[in-house]
């Protein structure tokens, strides 16, 4: 009965938070509709027994959606919005094509007869998960590792203003620093 | 609560991810949709291993994965809207249409 009751209370807000995204004006609203349609998700993952994951998704949530305000008061046009604006290309194309994925989605889920369960969840769950990833699926933990590092590698590379090559030439041959302000600043 | 309700809550956030990355003209925008999207997939993750395979650790590993996809798309699409904007003051997807075919 809770976890009906819960289930509709957060599968609502998740859906509802979600679409008002896209829809809200000011983008501090838009980041804290964002942050509690993640926070309803992460509910409902812990409501499917994954205490941990749930957690963790809501941590990382919140610390993403407020990296993503900093992003967004640097780079939007309209970050408070107090000027109202259409920000959208192509709306009734989006909406259509979006309609149309939920759709053909939904007859799946609805139609596809799907097989019993099989098993019940062991009891401890994080510990089996953790057992998992440093031994049955150390390949993905791995790749995932290296993923990440190389995603350290690009972004740096990507958001670098001025890097050495541009300091030294492009054979970091130059006896001091190109730079516009001294100090070694860059 | 049942397997299917849930992954019609899932169906619900992917569709309107997809609405946001389609729609959205600013850059930042897009990424929440495609975030939204992931979203969605986390949670269809979970329901079929409590729905299915609850024995197993498929699911759970599979969310660790999309929760890494999620940390890279975020830092790797501000990386690129960092460097687009510092060399061309483009914070719109329309204004950055050049391999348009």
């Amino acid at each position: 009965m809770l976890a009906d009751v819960s289930f509709w209370v957060l599968g609502i807000v998740a859906v509802l938070s979600g679409f008002a995204v896209f829809r809200l004006n000011s983008m501090a609203r838009v980041t804290f509709a964002l942050l509690a349609s993640f926070l309803a998700v992460a509910g409902l993952v812990v409501l499917l027994g994954l205490g941990y994951l749930g957690v963790v998704t809501a941590l990382m949530m919140v610390i993403e959606m407020v990296v993503m305000a900093v992003f967004m008061i640097m780079y939007m046009m309209n970050p408070a919005g107090l000027m109202p604006m259409s920000m959208y290309h192509n709306k009734a194309g989006s909406m259509a094509i979006s309609v149309g994925t939920f759709a053909v989605l939904a007859v799946g889920i609805l139609l596809t007869d799907w097989p019993v369960r099989r098993g019940v969840p062991a009891p401890a769950q994080t510990y089996q998960l953790g057992l998992a990833l440093m031994g049955g699926q150390m390949l993905t933990m791995m790749t995932l590792g290296v993923t990440l590092f190389a995603t350290i590698v690009a972004t740096v590379v990507l958001s670098t203003g001025r890097g050495r090559y541009d300091r030294y030439g492009d054979d970091l041959a130059a006896p001091r620093a190109d730079d516009p302000a001294g100090g070694g600043v860059g | 609560m049942s397997l299917q309700l849930f992954l019609l809550v899932a169906a619900g956030l992917f569709a309107i991810g997809l609405y946001g990355a389609l729609s959205q003209q600013s850059i930042v925008m897009l990424m929440m949709g495609l975030e939204l999207m992931l979203n969605g997939i986390i949670l269809a993750a979970a329901a079929l291993w409590y729905f299915l395979t609850p024995a197993g650790n498929d699911g759970p590993v599979l969310i660790v994965v999309v929760l890494t996809a999620m940390a890279i798309e975020m830092a790797a699409g501000f990386a690129v809207v960092t460097a687009i904007y510092r060399s061309r003051q483009v914070d719109v997807t329309d204004s950055a249409a050049d391999l348009r075919g």
